[in-house]
């Protein structure tokens, strides 16, 4: 099968300092990918390439077998590769059924300027697929609460299925769960993996949390100045001795499995 | 819900149309004012609804009247539905070139450049020798479909226009606010990241809203001039756009029919003050905004609101 994503030969520079360089990545459709770093090492602006949000210096960007390099952010949005983000970006003063009508009703309606007047964001269709949405993300309880008033948990659960109401194929998940209390963080994570598996959505995720990563990845990439240090199994890549050394510090420390400390 | 606010809102319409020939001349023509007028805050509301205030619509208002004027003067048009639609195209054909500027802007700055538009226009006019400069000109007498009505019987005619014109566009308006377009609006306020990122270009819903709010505002100023019979630099000055604001805030941007009503209240305490306290009708009109928005900060139109909210907790 060919590959969702295909990255080869990325490279970006902001003047002299050099973003990332030589990362060749291949996604098979319904993988799941944890992507590993230290702040600065460049997972950030992988995936700002990705959804066009940054345009790489060099190289390619395919999404099956088109070439999205360069391409803006909201054609590849609605090429079907979405994301959300570190800190959850919802519309506070709407319900979470609006935000999720709104992001429905979007991806589903027309994309030109005519149709979109046309069409009401209130049809049964949208309607519809919000409400599935919002159950498969298990927040049905806050279904009619205010955007600003929920937990962080729940918007970050609501963040994510907006991104995923419009039916991607490829969904990047910025550090699904930073900002959200260790105790959570497990919980969080079984609902959000559970619900793209139902949907066979491929997913990208940036976590700094290596529990995480070995629970919830098929494959693990590691990043180190800009580039990937290692690319395998959770348990290859969490084991490569580079990545110990100088991403996850296993040798250094003595009883912690990551630096999962990061907020 | 949706239908029946339609149906409460057709209603009043056609109450208002079958009052007017019951109604002295001077209400009619004050209840035209109020109207047309409404129409320019109806388009303040399509921006206030997406966090943007324009503290220039009375550029468009100008600029339909003027287009009214002109069309009479230069081409001897007469047609008063032509005319109202000629003032509606000039206005919205402006608002889509400069809606490319001023969609890039947002809040304080959105205000000021749309204030800084109109009255460069306010500047030109005064400076327009042949267009009669601060005093401007009169508009010819319309006609409709050939009948060429005078006095109340035009007076009268203009009302119904007014009423017509308004009743359609706080229908369209309507289906635009339940449209995709336009439920954007609370996301553009409340978050354009998401919004870029969910697959639309923030710049374009914002850009559409200032050409909706060209057009409204065309339309109400070419029925003013209509019904004032004379067009001037005023038009486009910044206390005239300062007015439609004000009838917004007095309106809330809740609702569709708000508008109308917050117009011809705002008409009606105008003419009050003015003949009951002339040296002070402008500290009434200050003293209204006040308490409106100390005691009614989301307009008239959250009354309803407030209602139907108490309507709906008294029945479960």
């Amino acid at each position: 099968m060919s590959p969702i994503l295909s990255v080869r030969d990325l490279e970006k520079t902001f003047g002299s300092l050099v973003a990332a360089r030589d990362i060749s990545v291949e996604v098979p459709s319904q993988q799941t990918v944890g992507v590993i770093g230290a702040n600065g090492a460049g997972k950030t602006t992988f995936i700002n390439m990705i959804t066009g949000h940054l345009r790489p210096t060099k190289g390619g960007i395919w999404f099956e077998d088109l070439e999205i390099t360069g391409k803006p952010s909201r054609e590849i949005t609605r090429l079907g590769i979405s994301r959300s983000f570190q800190v959850a970006q919802v519309f506070p003063s709407l319900t979470v059924l609006d935000n999720m009508c709104v992001a429905a009703a979007i991806a589903r309606g027309p994309g030109n300027w005519l149709g979109r007047i046309a069409t009401s964001v209130q049809s049964a269709e949208v309607k519809t697929a919000a409400e599935a949405t919002i159950e498969l993300f298990q927040i049905g309880a806050y279904r009619d609460s205010i955007a600003s008033t929920l937990p962080q948990g729940v918007r970050k659960l609501l963040d994510i299925g907006m991104a995923v109401v419009g039916s991607p194929r490829l969904l990047l998940l910025d550090e699904p769960t930073s900002g959200i209390s260790i105790g959570e963080k497990f919980g969080l994570m079984n609902v959000v993996m559970s619900a793209l598996k139902t949907r066979k959505i491929t997913v990208l995720f940036v976590e700094h949390d290596m529990d995480i990563v070995g629970r919830f990845a098929d494959r693990v990439l590691a990043f180190y100045d800009g580039t990937v240090i290692a690319d395998g199994t959770p348990d290859e890549t969490l084991g490569d001795p580079r990545v110990q050394e100088l991403i996850t510090g296993t040798r250094l420390k003595l009883n912690t499995a990551g630096n999962g400390g990061h907020a | 819900m949706g239908g029946r606010t339609l149906l409460v809102g057709g209603l009043m319409f056609l109450v208002a149309a079958v009052a007017g020939p019951f109604l002295p001349g001077w209400i009619v023509s004050l209840a035209t004012i109020a109207f047309a007028n409404a129409l320019v805050v109806l388009g303040l509301i399509v921006l206030w609804r997406a966090g943007l205030v324009s503290f220039g619509q009375a550029l468009y208002y100008c600029i339909g009247a003027y287009a009214v004027a002109l069309a009479a003067r230069w081409v001897g048009l007469t047609d008063a539905i032509a005319l109202v639609l000629l003032g509606g195209i000039c206005a919205g054909v402006t608002a889509a070139l400069l809606g490319a500027l001023l969609a890039r802007y947002r809040e304080i700055f959105f205000a000021m450049l749309s204030l800084a538009l109109s009255m460069i226009l306010y500047g030109v006019l005064v400076k327009s020798e042949s267009l009669g400069s601060t005093d401007g000109f009169s508009v010819a007498t319309p006609s409709f479909f050939g009948y060429a009505p005078h006095q109340e019987a035009l007076g009268l005619s203009l009302y119904w226009l007014t009423l017509a014109v308004g009743a359609v566009a706080a229908g369209l308006v309507s289906v635009y606010f339940r449209s995709i377009a336009g439920a954007l609006a609370a996301p553009v306020r409340d978050n354009e990241i998401r919004v870029e990122f969910l697959g639309v270009s923030v710049n374009r819903v914002i850009h559409l809203k200032v050409m909706i709010s060209g057009i409204l505002g065309g339309l109400g100023g070419a029925l003013a001039a209509l019904s004032i019979g004379h067009v001037d630099p005023n038009m486009a000055y910044w206390t005239t756009s300062g007015s439609f604001v004000f009838i917004t805030i007095l309106a809330g941007a809740g609702s569709v029919s708000a508008a109308f009503v917050g117009s011809l209240l705002f008409e009606v305490v105008r003419s009050l003050a003015f003949d009951v306290i002339p040296q002070l009708w402008q500290m009434t009109l200050g003293a209204v905004l006040l308490l409106t928005i100390l005691f009614l900060p989301d307009g008239l139109g959250s009354l309803v609101t407030r209602f139907k909210r108490r309507e709906k907790v008294k029945t479960p």
